[in-house]
């Protein structure tokens, strides 16, 4: 199985995914920078974290305009699951892919801490291996990442089950606490915390499983695929 | 721009005709006090700066130490007082820029920056709300877009830096030892400039940081760019690992005028280059502007001509600009050209060594006046007295600093920032600690003990962690060196920190010197700054919160040293009395036997005694773990001395009660001062002597104030 993960200018997360995918879950996982091709038979790609652009405009809007974004889509409508985590998740959200738009945050500083997530949909490709409403304690570290949807996509994506996490209690101001949510079709998820700084018992000394459970999910995914 | 008496005839003496002006401004800018060292120097060498970890090479800007199974650790400190005193955020993040390409140019990888910070009082002073604010989102803003966690340091507000700002920031690389840059250089070999274009900000930078802050010189100041430093990071990197990189060199204080007089120096060549080769941000930048301009984000590389086309292909990846600005030579002058036309011709030794200066020093009068103790007694209560300590900008909790760096990225942190030393795991499955720690209101007390206990707090934080110091680096803040008092506190300062080094065999692998660090109201106090690497062979000692029924133990001697204090000064608004000494057998000792301890798995966890004395500490705990505790306080010294001395060399041990009689027989047979002074339990903070009750106060009222004080202060405006 073979994980793609995007470099962009001013990624600064890749390095820290790539060992996670690789050195803690044994993943086939391999960089690729903006300009280049994604291959069409990959299994998984991942969108990592950073300031794309020194978040330059807005934060995620210049990156969702890089060549490999048009590849990225046609693997999204193949059903490939897509993974965007904390400046990942602002492009996949700028490049239409995820619907929403994500503000700077009420507090107006960038927020580094500690928080709990719930898992609000365990369905989609990269929480499959959760319980619903399981408590997952991660970082996060942002500026720009109070996610707002106006009242009317609200009740859609409730509808449709497109809110995969939110957070335990109000951190940021973001609608509905909504820390993460999917497509339509569940296979591209976006999330601001991050998964791969809390997957590992050295550096998540409160609980690294329920991270770990987000790769484990992928593994079960495309394993079954496979 | 002007030469002094010595230094006008030290030109005459070794270039027989009259200078141009592009020399003379390449010589102003280099034999600044900033680039040249000329006060500090000469006795700048008396520091022990090997040992078995360090790792010498020629040129290099930071300091190298191995760590085994082939990775080296190397590490830095800069500041940037002057710009961020005029303009904080650019000032503190383009110093943040600058200590990182020190780190890159050994050809390591950033991957930590630590910050010291002072201001003054923000309790009263909007001014310095305001520098204080931006100063640390101009860190935060900077550090987090280049993805290097910051992820420890200190603040501390104090009246002498009013209308001023210190911004000190160190950086810790890790890589290969054998992908370190060797510095050298072949005849016919390029120099490159890679990076930001070279533009009007920082014009005469250096010599605007070697005078007293009085104008508002805001052209020299830099402008900050972390997207082009996350580039050029990424794009050196790759040409290291294409061993296009036969030597570099960061662009910082005096530009290209310094970079390149100090690499041929260094390297033993000469350097020819034209200034119509550099890339401009502005095309009518003359070519004097252009060889002093700093202007960041900027690298110098000498490279084999048969690599420009892989370094080109890199940078254009990167979308990075890259000038060949000229080629190296034999001769070992520095031969700068404008197209044809030959502006300055010097060599290069020359102008990289500017002429020493002997400075005077005479100790002191305010010292001989300073009062001992407090003419009157306070009135409040003990309990009220620690309630308003814990809610001291210099001593509640720095969570709304800390909060806006990114202290998780590259997924290293083991140890968070806020709590003793913060620990960083390496590739080798080690661990590395690291602390940096100051105290001006002891040093102006007594210069040379408080620039030891600011080495000594560092390296007692990195034991607490389990980690046994390794080297040091060492910032040394002063006022105007020309003044024989505050050249006396200088040398009072390098003085000391040299014995404790020697005695502890803890080489000094880098620093910096920086004076003129005074404004019309008149020179800060002398402000040392020590950052301490600690190395962790196993595993690190996790701060894990106190429970119930835990003991306490408190290792080292409290002693009469409340002089300095910040009960002192915070309470009494009092300054004088007798400064904490460090009794260097008694350090080494319990330093030794604490790291024992920790190896033989004894404690649960340990913490530093030092600011706010054994009252803060001891609160810091009980908050940290929503837990009160009985203390006895029973000793021959008062209460107030026992309860807010910040005397050295003390660790506060948690244990078991299981591990007590194991413990207690260690710390007797390594002839350790010690003693059993209570008990976690209940939930009041609660200090007595025998029937004596001294002071009571509820943890969660402890907690409001010490977690929210600072927030507060700020959301005042």
């Amino acid at each position: 199985m073979k994980v793609g993960v995007i470099v962009f200018p001013g990624s600064n997360c890749d390095r820290d995914m790539h060992h996670v995918l690789t050195d803690v879950f044994n993943l086939n996982a391999e960089f690729f920078w903006h300009e280049k091709n994604l291959p069409q038979d990959i299994d998984a790609v991942v969108l990592p974290g950073g300031f794309s652009y020194g978040d330059r405009l807005r934060a995620g809007v210049i990156a969702a305009h890089s060549p490999i974004i048009s590849d990225v889509k046609k693997l999204a409508e193949k059903g490939i699951p897509i993974l965007g985590v904390c400046n990942g998740f602002q492009i996949l959200v700028e490049s239409g892919l995820l619907p929403g738009v994500l503000l700077k945050n009420e507090s107006l500083n960038f927020m580094c801490e500690w928080t709990n997530l719930i898992v609000n949909n365990n369905q989609t490709p990269f929480t499959n291996k959760l319980e619903l409403n399981q408590k997952i304690p991660i970082p996060i570290a942002n500026g720009e990442g109070r996610y707002f949807v106006d009242d009317e996509s609200l009740n859609e994506l409730k509808k449709n089950n497109q809110i995969v996490f939110s957070y335990e209690n109000k951190v940021n101001g973001s609608v509905s606490q909504i820390a993460g949510v999917c497509n339509s079709d569940g296979n591209v998820v976006g999330m601001m915390p991050h998964p791969e700084r809390a997957a590992e018992k050295a550096i998540n000394q409160i609980d690294h499983k329920p991270s770990s459970l987000i790769f484990e999910s992928l593994i079960e995914t495309v394993g079954m695929k496979n | 721009m002007s030469f002094q008496e010595h230094e006008k005839q030290h030109i005459e003496k070794n270039v027989k005709r009259k200078l141009t002006d592009t020399e003379l401004q390449i010589l102003a800018a280099e034999w600044s006090e900033h680039c040249s060292y000329k006060s500090s120097k000469k006795h700048l060498r008396m520091l022990p700066t090997t040992g078995p970890n360090v790792i010498v090479e020629k040129g290099y800007d930071s300091g190298v130490l191995d760590v085994g199974d082939g990775f080296v650790v190397t590490v830095h400190i800069e500041s940037h007082n002057h710009p961020s005193a005029v303009e904080p955020f650019g000032g503190a993040a383009t110093g943040v820029g600058g200590v990182i390409r020190d780190i890159l140019s050994a050809g390591t990888r950033p991957i930590a920056l630590f910050d010291g910070l002072r201001f003054g009082n923000i309790e009263n002073d909007a001014h310095a709300r305001w520098l204080f604010k931006n100063a640390v989102s101009g860190i935060a803003d900077y550090g987090n877009c280049l993805g290097i966690p910051t992820i420890g340091g200190e603040v501390e507000f104090d009246e002498c830096y009013k209308n001023y700002a210190l911004v000190d920031v160190a950086a810790v690389g890790f890589g290969k030892k054998s992908k370190l840059i060797k510095n050298h250089a072949n005849v016919d070999d390029l120099v490159l400039l890679i990076g930001g274009s070279t533009g009007r900000d920082g014009v005469g930078g250096s010599q605007f940081a070697s005078d007293a802050l009085e104008g508002e010189d805001r052209s020299a100041v830099q402008i900050p760019d972390p997207f082009i430093e996350k580039l050029i990071i990424e794009a050196i990197l790759e040409c290291r690992d294409a061993n296009c990189i036969n030597a570099m060199k960061d662009l910082g204080g005096g530009g290209l005028s310094c970079a390149i007089s100090e690499t041929a120096e260094s390297l033993g060549i000469g350097i020819e280059l034209d200034v119509k080769n550099v890339h401009l941000r502005e095309s009518d930048l003359s070519p004097d502007e252009i060889m002093i301009s700093e202007s960041q984000e900027r690298m110098l590389i000498i490279s084999d001509p048969n690599n420009l086309s892989k370094i080109k292909e890199i940078c254009d990846k990167f979308r990075i600009q890259c000038s060949v600005i000229g080629t190296v030579k034999e001769d070992k002058m520095m031969h700068v050209k404008n197209g044809d036309e030959t502006i300055a011709l010097l060599p290069a030794d020359f102008v990289a060594r500017g002429p020493l200066v002997d400075r005077e020093k005479s100790k002191p009068e305010y010292l001989s006046k300073l009062p001992s103790s407090p003419s009157s007694k306070s009135e409040m209560s003990f309990s009220d007295i620690l309630l308003k300590l814990l809610s001291s900008p210099n001593i509640a909790s720095k969570h709304w600093v800390f909060r806006q760096y990114d202290h998780e990225v590259g997924i290293r942190t083991v140890i968070k920032p806020g709590f003793n030393g913060s620990v960083l795991r390496l590739d080798n499955g080690k661990f590395l600690s690291v602390k940096i720690d100051g105290n001006p209101k002891h040093c102006y007390i007594d210069p040379r003990q408080g620039a030891i206990g600011c080495f000594e707090e560092a390296c007692r934080n990195v034991v607490c962690t389990g980690a046994t110091p390794i080297g040091m680096v060492d910032h040394l803040q002063f006022g105007n060196p020309e003044d024989p008092e505050i050249f006396w506190t200088f040398m009072e300062s390098i003085e000391g920190i040299t014995d404790f080094a020697k005695f502890l065999d803890v080489p000094c692998v880098g620093g910096k010197v920086s004076f003129y660090n005074e404004t019309s109201e008149g020179p800060i106090k002398p402000t040392p700054l020590i950052g301490v690497l600690g190395l962790i062979e196993k595993s690190p000692l996790l701060p894990i919160p106190p429970s119930n029924d835990d003991v306490i133990l408190l290792v080292g001697e409290t002693k009469d040293e409340l002089g300095g204090s910040e009960y002192y000064e915070y309470i009494h608004n009092f300054i004088g009395g007798v400064a904490p000494k460090v009794d260097f057998s008694e350090s080494k000792k319990n330093m030794k036997s604490v790291l024992s301890l920790i190896s033989k798995n004894l404690l649960k966890s340990v913490h530093d005694c030092s600011k706010g004395g054994l009252a803060i500490a001891i609160s810091e705990l009980c908050i940290f773990g929503k837990i009160g505790c009985k203390i006895d306080l029973s000793s021959s010294l008062s209460y107030e001395k026992m309860l807010f001395s910040e005397s050295h060399s003390r660790y506060i041990l948690i244990v078991n009660k299981n591990n007590l009689d194991a413990i207690k027989s260690i710390l007797s047979d390594d002839q350790c001062s010690f003693s059993e002074i209570g008990i976690f339990s209940g939930d009041q903070i609660i200090f007595e002597s025998g029937s004596n009750q001294i002071l009571e106060l509820r943890v969660d009222k402890a907690e409001n104030n010490y977690l929210n004080s600072l927030g507060k202060i700020i959301q005042n405006g």
